[in-house]
């Protein structure tokens, strides 16, 4: 279970996340929208470790661990994983290298043997046909000339390779037409289990026609300031966000 | 700057404080350069009139000429009469007697290269007499060489062995009054290696291994000499990712090429001398020159440098692109950490008609290490329809570094066509924090994105090589970032 309490974090001293709440259940499905700069992505890159931010105040646990004392690679380890909104190109290292580099890394922090060469290339060879991505794609450096559709199915694909238990998506939707969505969506939900949970984060609630939440959370101004059933976004879409920063003020 | 030269100046002049004085029986000269000295260093290797007066030649033309200043490094005044130019086999004075002696950090690199115990000694140039089991290794190379006409020996039996050939081409491409340390070591060349391949002869194996068990003691002035005749092909090897230790801090060398019609030669180098502690103390000065000359048409030369090592490097492998529709290339990673200093580069000399040439330089600089990269690219006017593509990237890991960038271009010939792209790029947060978040740890996600910028070059070196070549990058940039 995810556990984010009374969050406060700044960044260059100035303050993003303010007295953030939120928990995410195994096996549910969470959206998380909001307005721009209302700290979305903050929340996502806190998560995952992104350096550059403090944490003022407050905590974020993942399974009663604390994942703040954890560098990023070790909360991967502990199954976090964040889809990028904008994926770097790695110029010269391939993707598939460095998706097996990542499958050891973790694998190294649980204890566990690394994975041998022909498990790993049945594997990639399924998520491959499973997620649509194109074959040309794997053996490419990482994201580098990906169109933008691409390089969102390749977190997708990343992602299914990882099997995190604690899936963030950052705006996958964005910049995508509605069939890459429709693909990346059909990735998604094939992911979606009673042992993994998901925090999807959207401006727009046209993702979520083909991810269906269990819950869905407003995040305005650093807090969450509405939270409630699916119906809620299509509330959000009809009526915008200024209602609630109306609320909220 | 001031303390770390000053060491660097007190260890070149230690062992003449220290009164290392000489008995010629013992086979050591008195430090200093002199005729006297070039008579005793040929008398000492039996050479003929003719190399000694070639000797002779050198050091009066080195007598005349200034060091160069135009580098982009810095280091003290190097007190040439304090050097000692002659000691058979090594001056064990000052060798480690065990490798308890040795600077522990040295051996943590080895243990990480896996090099055998035996092996390590020897590279750390412990006082033992090592029990290498590289005769057996020798005779079967030996004999697959000779069977196929090649010649491949050390320099000095080369001059008693083959003299024909060795007074052919010895200073044909670098000639004795080319540049400062040309001349010196033209004057006092130790050994080195001599290649002759015969005309349609494909090597039959790369020269490496042999060489990396023959060359521990060429010494600091090494010379090397390779000819491709007609139609034929080799791929030699120098150097080894060991750091070498060695107690002579300045050393110059000496490579020539030469390619004949439809030869190709293949120059591969990982060098990996010690660069000094990280404030700089003790490490080697790397002034070399090499050249090679695309003396005949359609020849090629590709020389393929790793260089890790060396407080200071200061080398330019060149081509000289002379016959019809010949061939230069020019791959090179060069690494700066710490203190160490680089000014590298090439010289791509297009004389005849067609000629092509590839630069490709990918330079490193991470703590305080300073890397320039210095190329010239010549059209003359005589080479109609010549082309050159130059890429140069830096790299800089951390905010003390510096990356330099010095291209000239000289074009002489309108029918040219030269391209040069240059980029300057630091490890960004965004690429590191994407692999950690994927389970990548820090060092490693670092080893992928430096090694994914040195991909071009490495994929230049033979196969084994370019493995350990990889490992050989990530150990030395250890702790460069985080």
């Amino acid at each position: 279970m995810l556990r984010i309490e009374n969050l406060h974090a700044e960044i260059d001293g100035k303050p993003i996340l303010r007295g953030l709440n939120l928990t995410i259940g195994k096996g549910e499905v969470h959206a998380i929208m909001g307005p721009n700069g209302s700290g979305k992505s903050t929340l996502s890159y806190l998560i995952a470790g992104r350096p550059g931010y403090t944490v003022t105040e407050g905590s974020i646990t993942w399974n009663g661990k604390d994942l703040l004392a954890l560098e990023p690679e070790e909360r991967a380890g502990e199954g976090v994983f964040l889809a990028f909104q904008y994926p770097v190109e790695i110029p010269g290292v391939n993707n598939v290298y460095m998706l097996r580099a990542a499958v050891n890394g973790i694998r190294k922090y649980r204890g566990e043997a690394e994975i041998s060469a022909v498990d790993f290339l049945n594997l990639v060879k399924t998520r491959t046909r499973e997620i649509g991505l194109k074959e040309s794609l794997l053996n490419r450096p990482v994201n580098q000339g990906f169109s933008g559709g691409e390089k969102k199915r390749n977190e997708v694909f990343q992602m299914s390779i990882l099997e995190p238990s604690l899936a963030i998506l950052d705006e996958t939707d964005s910049g995508l037409d509605i069939d890459a969505l429709r693909i990346v969506a059909d990735g998604v939900n094939r992911l979606r289990s009673p042992d993994r949970a998901f925090m999807v984060v959207t401006h727009y609630q046209r993702l979520l026609d083909y991810i269906v939440p269990d819950h869905v959370h407003v995040l305005a101004d650093g807090r969450i300031v509405k939270s409630g059933p699916r119906e809620l976004a299509l509330e959000l879409e009809a009526k915008g966000y200024d209602w609630l920063l109306e609320d909220a003020a | 700057m001031a303390t770390p030269q000053t060491e660097v100046s007190e260890l070149l002049n230690r062992k003449y404080d220290a009164g290392f004085y000489t008995d010629i029986e013992q086979d050591q000269a008195p430090p200093g350069l002199s005729e006297d000295i070039i008579r005793l260093i040929s008398r000492k290797k039996d050479e003929p009139e003719w190399m000694l007066q070639w000797r002779l030649r050198a050091f009066e033309r080195w007598q005349k000429m200034a060091e160069p200043e135009w580098a982009h490094v810095h280091y003290p005044p190097i007190d040439y009469q304090a050097l000692c130019y002659y000691s058979a086999p090594k001056s064990r004075t000052d060798a480690p007697k065990s490798l308890d002696e040795v600077d522990p950090k040295l051996l943590e690199t080895y243990e990480k290269l896996g090099i055998p115990l035996e092996e390590q000694k020897m590279l750390a140039g412990v006082a033992v007499d090592v029990v290498f089991d590289s005769v057996s290794v020798h005779t079967t190379f030996k004999e697959k060489l000779a069977a196929a006409g090649v010649i491949f020996c050390s320099f000095s039996e080369a001059v008693r062995e083959h003299p024909d050939l060795v007074r052919k081409y010895l200073g044909s491409v670098v000639p004795q009054g080319d540049n400062y340390f040309a001349a010196l070591n033209s004057a006092v060349f130790s050994d080195g290696s001599f290649v002759y391949i015969p005309p349609n002869t494909r090597c039959p194996m790369e020269l490496s291994t042999y060489f990396r068990i023959n060359a521990m003691n060429t010494g600091q002035f090494e010379r090397t000499l390779v000819i491709a005749d007609a139609g034929s092909y080799v791929s030699y090897l120098e150097g080894c990712t060991a750091p070498q230790r060695d107690e002579n801090q300045l050393h110059a060398a000496v490579v020539e090429l030469v390619a004949l019609d439809d030869a190709e030669i293949k120059y591969s180098t990982v060098q990996n001398w010690y660069p000094g502690d990280e404030e700089g103390r003790g490490g080697i000065y790397n002034f070399v020159t090499k050249r090679g000359d695309c003396r005949g048409r359609n020849s090629k030369i590709s020389w393929t440098q790793v260089e890790t090592g060396s407080a200071i490097t200061w080398k330019y492998p060149s081509c000289v692109l002379k016959g019809e529709n010949s061939v230069g290339e020019f791959y090179s990673v060069a690494v700066t950490h710490h203190r160490q200093q680089a000014d590298t580069g090439t010289k791509m000399i297009h004389l005849g008609r067609n000629t092509r040439s590839t630069i490709i330089s990918k330079g490193i600089s991470a703590g305080r290490g300073q890397n320039a990269y210095r190329g010239l690219v010549r059209i003359a006017k005589s080479a109609e329809n010549a082309r050159n593509y130059t890429q140069c990237d830096s790299l800089l890991m951390g905010s003390e570094c510096g990356a330099h960038t010095f291209p000239y271009v000289e074009v002489r010939n309108a029918s040219a066509k030269v391209e040069h792209e240059a980029s300057t790029s630091k490890i960004s947060e965004d690429q590191l924090f994407y692999l950690r978040s994927r389970g990548i740890g820090n060092e490693d996600a670092v080893n992928l994105i430096v090694n994914g910028f040195c991909k071009e070059v490495f994929k230049e070196l033979p196969m084994e090589f370019a493995v350990e070549a990889q490992k050989l990058l990530n150990i030395t940039l250890e702790g460069a970032v985080g």
